[in-house]
């Protein structure tokens, strides 16, 4: 998941209009997301609620359709009959979640269309996770158990978000994110404890998506602005550094378990706050991938649009074909 | 039956639903809508449930500890038994929905006659596959009617999908499956839609054929070249 507040240009626009809201709705608001409660489609929002929900929302569901190409890149060479079905079903369900999310969204006023649009022009963005290749099949394990697993980190809180549509579908989504995570997590326990060359893969695998992973939780705290916004309005539960030590924490010592290493020299238990402090990440890198500079990011927006306009015939068949039925029905 | 009859029957079987699964999984994440990506996912899904029944009861009639995933990364072409439509590439997606229109269609009244048939582990496979086979035929119905009515390009997709395809159904109705009495109901449910789609039926031609016998197209080696790599690159690894 992916809700790592990726800016784009509407950012400053909505920030600027809170002021302009009715006080009184505004208070009112306030109070109810204060005591949890679900806002839901037709009740009052203020616009900067709206919006930072639809760019929320949205990126998570082109987070969703993005992030099965990484994955979908191993159906068709998965190793064996039961991995290939497990993995072309975890596919599946990413683009079930994407499904739900822009459903969500949806609610919100902004049709599945006009995200799709702004996602292939490059105005939307998408988590940054997913503009890196999958070069051995230890990735379909790596991307399963930790970021599957950083989704799950992330979205868990979300369950209990304010805008219900968005908490719903969180629930459903929650669930698969967690099968996927043991599966993926399995897939690696497996190499590791496999053939030379399968360690290596997996231990690759590691070395090169646990920064990636950890940078999912988005801009430290200090460097998020929208943070402390967001937290009030109930959109976050939990911010990004409190989330990404929660991962660490979790996540060191499932390697551990393996034999695998956590490629960082910093990484030590620190007894006093118990949990891991570990060592710096290369924010320039994240900030780089933000920017659409990550190492697959072409490839990636290139099959997204390529599908698209290969499927724009097909599509614009199905309307003429329901349109031409329903002129049938009403002269019968 | 048999047992080497018995085996052939099932590595047919499981042939089938491995090649055309492997094909539809290949759209995965690129179909034309997400919901149509969905229901491809279903469909190969389905179609590798069954291949695993049939290739692991195929293993188990030859008796020599073969099971499904020695079957299915361990053959070479020659030894591959399904039929020639279900390796043909994806094409466009009116060459995919022909391909499973044809295929479905013929599987479906097929696995009802193995669902019925005496040998009790191939009918107990045929009889859950039945019935998500009908919902594949009933996909790629309808999408054959949506194509062929909605607009002029789709129509013409539709008709070249249809063309390219049309070669390889007579293997499909070949003697060693005791299949020709399945022609009569095929052909009226394929002229129903196809007459509901506003198309006609392709004219008749010369049957490809070869598959059973394990005399493919060029398009086999390739599929099996990528859905073998890592067994073949790591022989003996545990995955
Ligand atoms: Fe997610
Ligand atoms: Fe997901
Ligand atoms: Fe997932």
């Amino acid at each position: 998941m992916y809700t790592t507040e990726l800016k784009d240009k509407d950012q400053k626009a909505a920030a600027v209009s809170l002021a302009d809201e009715d006080p009184e709705k505004l208070a009112a608001f306030e109070a109810r997301v204060a005591a949890d409660d679900f806002i839901e489609p037709k009740d009052w929002m203020p616009e900067a609620y709206r919006k930072t929900l639809v760019r929320q929302i949205s990126q998570h569901a082109h987070s969703e359709i993005v992030g099965m190409l990484p994955e979908g890149n191993w159906i068709t060479r998965a190793p064996n009959l039961r991995r290939k079905a497990i993995l072309l079903a975890k596919v599946q369900d990413e683009g079930g979640h994407g499904l739900y999310l822009y459903a969500a969204a949806e609610t919100l006023g902004t049709s599945r269309e006009e995200m799709i649009d702004a996602l292939h022009s490059g105005k939307a963005k998408y988590s940054t996770i997913f503009n890196y290749p999958t070069l051995t099949w230890a990735d379909i394990g790596a991307i399963g158990w930790l970021v599957d697993g950083a989704a799950i980190m992330n979205q868990v809180p979300l369950q209990r978000t304010s805008y219900g549509p968005y908490a719903r579908a969180m629930v459903r989504i929650c669930k698969e994110e967690s099968f996927h995570q043991r599966q993926g997590y399995e897939i690696m326990s497996v190499l590791a404890a496999g053939t030379a060359e399968q360690k290596r893969m997996a231990q690759d695998a590691l070395n090169r998506w646990w920064w990636p992973s950890l940078m999912m939780f988005g801009p430290p705290d200090d460097k998020s602005p929208n943070t402390a916004q967001s937290v009030r309005w109930r959109i976050k539960r939990e911010t990004n550094d409190e989330l990404r030590q929660r991962f660490v924490d979790v996540t060191v010592p499932q390697a551990e378990a393996i034999g695998l290493r956590v490629p960082d020299p910093a990484l030590t238990w620190n007894d006093e706050r118990g949990s891991y402090d570990f060592g710096a990440i290369d924010w320039e890198e994240f900030y780089a991938v933000v920017r659409g500079e990550g190492p697959v990011a072409k490839e990636r927006t290139q099959a997204r649009v390529k599908a698209w306009e290969d499927g724009a015939w097909v599509r614009e068949a199905a309307v003429a074909h329901a349109s031409k039925r329903a002129l049938k029905m009403a002269a019968e | 039956m048999a047992d080497d009859v018995l085996f052939d029957h099932a590595l047919r079987l499981g042939d089938d639903a491995l090649v055309m699964g492997q094909r539809l999984s290949e759209w995965c994440g690129h179909a034309p809508m997400l919901e149509v990506d969905l229901a491809l996912a279903n469909i190969a899904l389905d179609l590798l449930g069954q291949a695993t029944h049939f290739l692991n009861l195929a293993g188990e009639i030859e008796g020599k500890g073969r099971d499904a995933d020695a079957l299915a990364f361990h053959r070479d072409v020659l030894d591959f038994r399904n039929c020639l439509l279900v390796e043909q590439p994806n094409g466009d997606f009116a060459q995919t929905i022909a391909r499973q229109f044809l295929f479905s269609n013929w599987q479906e009244l097929l696995m009802r006659e193995i669902a019925a048939a005496p040998e009790p582990r191939l009918a107990a496979i045929g009889a859950k596959a039945v019935k998500e086979i009908a919902y594949h035929a009933k996909f790629a119905s309808e999408w054959v009617v949506r194509l062929g009515d909605g607009t002029a390009e789709s129509r013409t997709r539709m008709i070249a999908g249809l063309e390219w395809m049309w070669r390889f159904v007579d293997e499909l109705f070949d003697p060693m499956d005791g299949a020709p009495s399945r022609r009569g109901e095929w052909d009226a449910r394929i002229n129903r839609t196809l007459t509901e789609a506003g198309l006609e039926l392709p004219k008749p031609r010369r049957g490809a054929m070869g598959g059973r016998a394990g005399h493919h197209s060029e398009h086999l080696g390739h599929l099996l070249t990528e859905m073998q790599f890592l067994q073949r690159a790591y022989p003996g690894a545990t995955w």
